[in-house]
């Protein structure tokens, strides 16, 4: 048996962007992801990589645009407040059909907020976060391991697809530790990036990498392409997590960390004797709409559950509502309002009145 | 089998290093484990606190509320949190500097061990950390002493490779004490 090693999230991340052969990293420190730079700076530069702490988050997203457009697996990583000033990088990257893997280690806001954990850049996410209608691959993890995993999936993901991929999580998932393995990367089929910017000496004849679009008709061709891409994605990339969902009679619904506090909350309410189940999205968008509407047949009853105001819940509701009731319990981001699997069976038990 | 354990204390006590120490040894011993440091801006005599959970299959929710075991090092973290160990469970606390003033505290049982000065007496303060780990492993058996003395290479920096035998004294202190035997020197 491989031996399990023990490193935060953070790091593993770091360490699954170079196994992936990421070679270009750029970043600027923002708690609470900063370990993930640091473990690059130390790291990237022994497998031949570049490392680069540039002077701003926007700075550092335009760099992942310029790698990615010569063919490079490049990655940047930030925090709330940075990720915010990455979206107009996002969006012409979206515009130029360019990969490329950001990381938002989710922390409260809006604005500077606070360093600890939230799920209030669900929206942001999932909806694309920059101007002008587009959508970029969103992984949610909840454990270290998945932190590693999901990491490299992103980088396939992106280069299959050729839209910028984000790895989702939040300072819990982050910064804490966990037992884990490594991995090889197995690259999967990917693509020729015969479109790559790499200069004539390469044969590839000139290549033009841009968003700007003018052309009779161009635009309008462009998206229609990149939604047939989401829809692609949709059907052949949703991943999500079952957990005694087959007979249960409240099925709980959570993503990243809540949905670690969330399935011990389900177990304990099994022991109870109340049929409540748990359905976890492990790729956000896309949102495993599919997984949700079969299990809204079985379960009339979901309850969402949120480290924020209510974001997630909107598209429980898209998936399931014709079938089901949708109800959601959340806490607003803030020091102190971690829920624990306690508060959530309460929870649980709140809308299983009549099950037991 | 599933366990959890809360360490709190104040900043520069170790309560981080324990947490992780008890987490290699969980490693060693082939349990799955999830660390969660409390963070923030963070300083030495400021609130410290972390969460372990190690089992053999999931270890669940990184997030407790009602712990099994508390271990807790000062005033602060004592009054704070000794009242959440859930019904059944243990409170160690660090009588050196723990004072209790007949909290009720039912259902819970309460360990007092004078970890300050037995640091003290074994040479250094900051062995105070280690003589928790001692008494905790002592006392639920949910982890062996021998895997707390091995996981001491992995959760100590090389550096400080020489005070492991240090180490291993105060852990076996804390062992000793709790389980009422006469501390051998």
């Amino acid at each position: 048996m491989q031996e399990k090693i023990f490193a935060k999230g953070n790091e593993a991340v770091a360490m699954a962007a170079i196994e992936a052969g990421c070679r270009c990293y750029f970043g600027y420190p923002i708690t609470p992801q900063s370990d993930i730079p640091e473990y690059l700076a130390r790291e990237l530069p022994k497998s031949g990589g570049v490392f680069m702490q540039v002077e701003s988050e926007i700075a550092a997203i335009n760099m992942v645009l310029g790698a990615s457009a010569a063919g490079v697996r490049a990655m940047t990583s930030s925090s709330g407040p940075g990720i915010s000033l990455k979206q107009e990088g996002i969006s012409y990257m979206a515009g130029s059909e360019l990969p490329g893997v950001i990381v938002d280690i989710m922390r409260q806001g809006p604005g500077l907020g606070g360093i600890d954990a939230s799920q209030a850049d669900y929206w942001q996410a999932t909806r694309g976060g920059g101007h002008g209608g587009y959508r970029i691959i969103v992984l949610a993890p909840n454990s270290v391991q998945e932190m590693y995993d999901l990491t490299m999936l992103a980088f396939d993901l992106s280069d299959i697809y050729r839209m910028p991929a984000m790895v989702l999580a939040d300072s819990v998932t982050g910064q804490m530790k966990e037992s884990f393995v490594t991995k090889r990367y197995t690259a999967a089929e990917l693509p020729e990036k015969s479109w790559a910017v790499r200069g004539r000496s390469e044969g590839t004849g000139q290549n033009v990498v841009k968003s700007l679009k003018l052309g009779d008709g161009e635009m309008e061709a462009f998206h229609w392409n990149m939604i047939k891409r989401c829809q692609e994605l949709s059907e052949k990339e949703s991943r999500w997590e079952e957990f005694m969902a087959d007979d249960a009679e409240l099925m709980v619904t959570a993503f990243g960390s809540t949905s670690r506090i969330a399935k011990t909350a389900v177990a304990a309410a099994r022991e109870e004797g109340i049929k409540a189940g748990l359905i976890r999205p492990i790729t956000l968008f896309p949102f495993p709409r599919k997984a949700y509407e079969n299990l809204s047949r079985k379960c009339g009853e979901f309850l969402v559950i949120e480290l924020s105001t209510g974001q997630m819940v909107d598209d429980v509701k898209l998936a399931v509502e014709r079938n089901a009731a949708v109800s959601f319990y959340g806490r607003p981001p803030g020091a102190g309002s971690l829920p624990t699997p306690e508060e959530l069976l309460e929870q649980i038990r709140k809308h299983c009145g009549g099950v037991r | 089998m599933r366990y959890d354990l809360f360490i709190a204390g104040y900043g520069g006590q170790g309560v981080l290093l324990a947490g992780n120490l008890l987490s290699y040894a969980a490693i060693h011993e082939g349990k799955n484990v999830s660390f969660f440091p409390a963070y923030g801006v963070e300083k030495r005599g400021g609130a410290a606190m972390c969460t372990v959970v190690f089992a053999d299959g999931d270890t669940g929710s990184p997030v407790v509320g009602r712990p099994s075991v508390s271990l807790l090092l000062n005033q602060l973290s004592f009054d704070k949190f000794a009242s959440k160990v859930k019904q059944g469970g243990i409170c160690i606390i660090n009588s050196t500097l723990v004072k209790t003033g007949g909290e009720s505290l039912e259902g819970i049982k309460l360990i007092q061990l004078p970890m300050g000065d037995m640091a003290v007496e074994l040479g250094d303060p900051r062995m105070v950390n280690m003589v928790a780990c001692g008494a905790y492993a002592a006392k639920t058996s949910a982890i062996a002493i021998s895997s707390l003395e091995k996981a001491l290479t992995k959760a100590l920096s090389e550096r400080n490779h020489s005070l492991i035998p240090a180490n291993v004294k105060a852990i076996e202190a804390g062992a000793a004490a709790v389980n009422g035997q006469k501390m051998i020197d």
